[in-house]
C-alpha cells in the first residue's frame, strides 16, 4: 500500500521542481550549443546529427513499447515514410521556388508519419500484445513490399535523392555544411523531446500507462484502450516521421531500407537496451547503440553479432536496460547503503571481465578460421593484435572463459547476498526498494 | 492454361507442406509456451546449412537424419537456458529474446558461411525427372520432398491423437495450466516440444535447401511468411495451421506464374511512356505483386475475423 501511495505522482508539479526542470532544459540547450565548438570535425557532427535522429526515433517508439505497452515490430514504416516525404518535398520546393525553408521541411514529414498512423493504426491497435506485434510485422512488410513496386515514388533500390541547399534560405542559412545540418537536427531533438515528455504529462500520457498496465480496469472507468492506443499511436507515427525526414535531410536520400526490418529492429534493438521504463531510457539507448555500432565497426569485423549478444544479455539479464540498472540503485544512494554492495561489483568485475575477454578472444579466433582461414594468422581485433594459429591463445582465451566463469559465478552470488542486505537496509529505513 | 494449372498445384502443394512442416512446430510451441517463436524460421535456415556441411562430409541421408537432431539439440537448449529464464519478466521479453536470438543466428550463420549462397546440390540418387507432363520434367527430388512432409505429417498426427504424449500435448494446447496441476512436468514437456518444434523445422531446411538457394537471408525472407501462415490459420490451431499452409503455398505459387496487370486488362493508361505513381499501379503484374498477398491477406484476417480460420482463441 505504502508503494502505491509513494508511486503517485502529484497532479501540479511544486514550484521548486518545476525551476529543476526548467534548469535542466536551459542546461541541455546550452551543451547542444556548444557541442560543435569542442568537437568541430565532419565526422563527429555527422555522430551527433546520427545520435540526434536516433533519439527522436527511440523516443516515439518508446510511446509504444514502454509507455503504452504495445511492442511493435514495423515502426519504421512512419520514419521511412516521413523520410521518403521530406526528400519530395525538397525536391518540389526546389523546382518550384516555394518560399519554404529547410527547417520546417521535417514538419512534413512528421504530418505524413501522422497520417500513416492515422490511417493503418485504428486497425493495428485494436488489440495489443501478441496480435498487435503480428499486425505491425504484417503492415511493415506490406509497405516494405510495396516500396519495390511502386517505384516512380519510392525510387526503386536506389532511392531518391535531392540537394537540401537549393532552398528558400533564412538568415543566410544555406544547410549545406554538416555543422548547420547538426543545429537543425539538435533543435528539432529539443523540440520534440519537450512535447513527447509534457505529453506524458498529460491526461492521455497518463491512460496511456493505464492501458498498458491493466486496459480492463481501464474499460470499467470508462475510457476505451482502444481509442487510447491509437492516439498514442499517432503521435508516436508523426514524431517517427520527424525523424524520418531528419535522416533524409542529413543523408539527403531516402530509399527502401529507411522502412525495412532492419530499421525497425534496430530501434527496437535501442529502446530497449536503453531501459523503456523511464523516460530518459530511449535516450539512453539511443546514444549507446548509436556509438556502439559506429565505433565496434571500426574495432572488429563481427559487431552485429556483438550487438546481436548485447541484446539478448540485456533481455535476459536486466530487463529493466541500462537506465532500469542504474535506477535499481537509487534507494541504495537514498538510503545511504550504496557502500555495501560496490565492493562486491568490484570482486565480481576482474573474474567477469576475463570471462568476457575469454569469450571473445574465442570468436574472434573462430571468426578467423571461418572467414579467411587461408590469410595471415595474426589478427587484430578491438585494437589489440594477436596470433589466431597461436596455442597460446588458444589455451588462453579457454582457460580465461572457463576459469572465470567459475570464479564469476561464486562472485554473482556474493553481489546477490550484497544486494538483499543493501535492499534490507534500505527497506528497514521506509525507503522503497 | 492447363499445364500451368496442374505444375502450379503441385508446386503449391508442396511449398504448403513445406510450410506446414514449420508452422506445425511454430503452433504447438505458441499454444504450450504462450510465445511466438520469431527464431522459428532461423532454426530452418540452421537445419538447411548443417544438412549441407553434414552432406559434404558423409552425404546427404546422414545429413537428413544428423542435421534436425543437432538443431533440435540446441532448440531444446534455447529453451532450457534461455526461454525459460526469461520467461518471468514477462510476453514482451520472451518475444524480444526470440527477436534477439533470430539476428544472432543470422549473423553466425553470415560468420561461418558466408552471405553468398553455398553449393548444396540435390543428392544424384534423387536428381532425375519422376515424370513429363506437357513437356514439362517434373524433378524426383520434388517428389521425394512431397514424401518427406507428408510422411512426417503423418507421423505428427498419428503420435498427436493416439499416443500418451500427443494427448497430453494436446490437453496443454487448450489448458496448459491444468496440465500443470495434475502433476505432468511441464518444464520437460516444454523442453521437448521446442526441441522437436525446431527439430521439424530444421527438417524442412534439410530438404528445401537443395531446391530453393540456401543463404544466410533465407530465414529473414521466409520468416514473416510463416508468421502469416500461424496468425491466418489461428494462433494455437493445428489444423488451422495446416489449411493456411497450403492456402499460402498455394496462393503464391500461383501469383508467381500469373502475367496479368491492369495494363494488361484494360489497355494501357494513356501516355504509357510517362513514369507516374498510377503508372506503377497500372503497370504492376500478379507475379510482382506476389511477395505483398500473405501480408495483405493476414491484415484483411487481422481485420476481419482476428481469431484466424479455424482459431479458437482471440488473439
Amino acid at each position: 500500500m505504502r508503494e502505491t501511495i509513494s508511486s503517485t505522482v502529484p497532479l501540479y508539479p511544486a514550484a521548486a521542481d518545476k525551476l529543476k526542470f526548467r534548469g535542466l532544459l536551459f542546461a541541455v540547450a546550452i551543451a547542444l550549443l556548444i557541442l560543435p565548438k569542442l568537437f568541430s570535425s565532419g565526422g563527429s557532427l555527422t555522430t551527433f546529427s546520427l545520435v540526434g535522429i536516433s533519439i527522436i526515433f527511440s523516443m516515439s517508439y518508446n510511446m509504444l513499447l514502454g509507455q503504452t505497452g504495445m511492442l511493435s515490430f514495423g515502426h519504421a514504416v512512419y520514419y521511412g515514410i516521413g523520410g521518403f516525404l521530406a526528400i519530395h518535398a525538397i525536391n518540389i520546393i526546389g523546382t518550384n521556388k516555394l518560399p519554404i525553408p529547410l527547417p520546417v521541411v521535417p514538419l512534413i514529414g512528421g504530418l505524413t508519419g501522422l497520417l500513416f498512423a492515422v490511417v493503418l493504426g485504428w486497425v493495428s491497435t485494436r488489440r495489443s500484445g501478441t496480435a498487435f506485434a503480428m499486425i505491425s510485422l504484417g503492415v511493415a512488410e506490406l509497405v516494405a513490399s510495396s516500396a519495390l513496386i511502386l517505384r516512380t515514388f519510392f525510387g526503386g533500390e536506389s532511392g531518391i535523392s535531392a540537394n537540401r541547399t537549393r532552398l528558400f534560405r533564412v538568415f543566410d542559412w544555406s544547410f549545406g555544411p554538416q555543422v548547420q545540418i547538426y543545429y537543425l537536427v539538435a533543435a528539432w531533438m529539443l523540440i520534440a523531446v519537450i512535447a513527447m515528455y509534457a505529453l506524458t504529462r498529460t491526461p492521455l500520457g497518463r491512460m496511456c500507462n493505464a492501458v498498458r498496465d491493466n486496459p480492463e480496469r481501464v474499460q470499467f472507468v470508462g475510457y476505451d484502450p482502444h481509442v487510447v492506443r491509437y492516439l498514442a499511436f499517432c503521435f508516436s507515427g508523426f514524431f517517427a516521421g520527424i525523424a524520418g525526414a531528419l535522416a533524409a535531410i542529413c543523408f539527403e536520400i531516402a530509399n527502401s531500407a529507411y522502412l525495412g526490418a532492419v530499421q525497425s529492429g534496430t530501434v527496437l534493438f535501442a529502446t530497449y537496451i536503453g531501459g523503456v521504463g523511464f523516460f530518459i531510457g530511449p535516450i539512453v539507448g539511443a546514444v549507446f547503440v548509436t556509438l556502439l555500432s559506429l565505433g565496434l565497426s571500426d574495432l572488429t569485423a563481427v559487431w552485429q553479432l556483438y550487438f546481436g549478444l548485447i541484446f539478448i544479455a540485456v533481455v535476459m539479464f536486466a530487463p529493466g536496460g541500462i537506465t532500469g540498472l542504474l535506477m535499481m540503485h537509487r534507494p541504495l544512494l537514498e538510503a545511504g547503503t550504496l557502500g555495501r554492495v560496490l565492493p562486491s561489483y568490484f570482486i565480481a568485475f576482474v573474474p567477469t571481465a576475463a570471462m568476457l575477454t575469454g569469450f571473445i578472444v574465442a570468436i574472434e579466433v573462430t571468426v578467423h578460421y571461418a572467414v579467411n582461414s587461408g590469410d595471415d594468422s595474426r589478427i587484430k581485433a578491438f585494437g589489440v593484435s594477436f596470433d589466431a594459429a597461436s596455442r597460446y591463445v588458444w589455451a588462453m582465451s579457454a582457460v580465461l572463459l572457463i576459469g572465470g566463469f567459475l570464479v564469476a559465478r561464486r562472485t554473482w552470488t556474493r553481489v546477490r547476498h550484497a544486494w538483499d542486505d543493501a535492499t534490507g537496509a534500505a527497506r528497514e529505513q521506509g525507503i522503497p526498494a | 492454361m492447363l499445364e500451368l494449372i496442374v505444375i502450379s498445384t503441385l508446386n503449391g502443394v508442396l511449398s504448403g507442406m513445406q510450410l506446414f512442416l514449420m508452422a506445425s512446430g511454430l503452433t504447438v510451441i505458441f499454444s504450450m509456451l504462450g510465445v511466438l517463436n520469431l527464431a522459428h524460421a532461423s532454426f530452418y535456415m540452421l537445419g538447411a546449412f548443417f544438412g549441407y556441411q553434414i552432406s559434404r562430409w558423409f552425404g546427404f541421408w546422414p545429413a537428413l537424419l544428423i542435421a534436425p537432431l543437432l538443431a533440435g539439440a540446441i532448440g531444446a537448449g534455447v529453451e532450457r537456458f534461455g526461454l525459460r529464464r526469461v520467461h518471468n519478466s514477462g510476453h514482451v521479453a520472451e518475444l524480444l529474446f526470440t527477436f534477439g536470438l533470430a539476428f544472432a543466428i543470422e549473423e553466425l550463420v553470415q560468420i561461418i558461411w558466408g552471405k553468398s549462397p553455398v553449393d548444396f546440390r540435390v543428392p544424384p540418387s534423387l536428381d532425375f525427372p519422376a515424370f513429363t507432363i506437357f513437356s514439362t520434367n517434373y524433378p524426383v527430388y520434388k517428389m521425394f520432398m512431397l514424401l518427406v512432409s507428408v510422411a512426417i505429417f503423418t507421423a505428427l498426427l498419428i503420435t498427436l491423437k493416439k499416443t500418451r504424449i500427443g494427448l497430453i500435448v494436446q490437453a496443454a494446447l487448450t489448458h496448459p495450466h491444468m496440465v500443470g496441476h495434475l502433476g505432468h512436468n511441464v518444464g520437460r514437456i516444454f523442453m521437448l516440444v521446442f526441441g522437436i518444434g525446431t527439430a521439424l523445422a530444421a527438417v524442412a531446411g534439410v530438404i528445401a535447401g537443395p531446391a530453393l538457394v540456401t543463404q544466410s537471408n533465407m530465414a529473414g525472407s521466409l520468416g514473416p511468411i510463416l508468421f502469416v501462415v500461424v496468425v491466418v490459420g489461428g494462433l494455437g490451431s493445428l489444423p488451422g495451421a495446416f489449411v493456411a499452409s497450403l492456402l499460402i503455398g498455394l496462393i503464391q505459387t500461383f501469383a508467381v506464374s500469373m502475367n496479368g496487370s491492369l495494363a494488361g486488362a484494360f489497355g494501357p493508361l494513356g501516355a504509357a511512356d510517362e513514369p507516374t505513381w498510377l503508372a506503377d499501379i497500372w503497370g504492376v503484374t500478379i507475379a510482382q505483386i506476389a511477395p505483398v498477398i500473405p501480408y495483405a491477406l493476414l491484415v484483411l484476417i487481422l481485420i476481419f475475423r482476428p481469431m484466424g480460420l479455424l482459431g479458437t482463441r482471440d488473439t
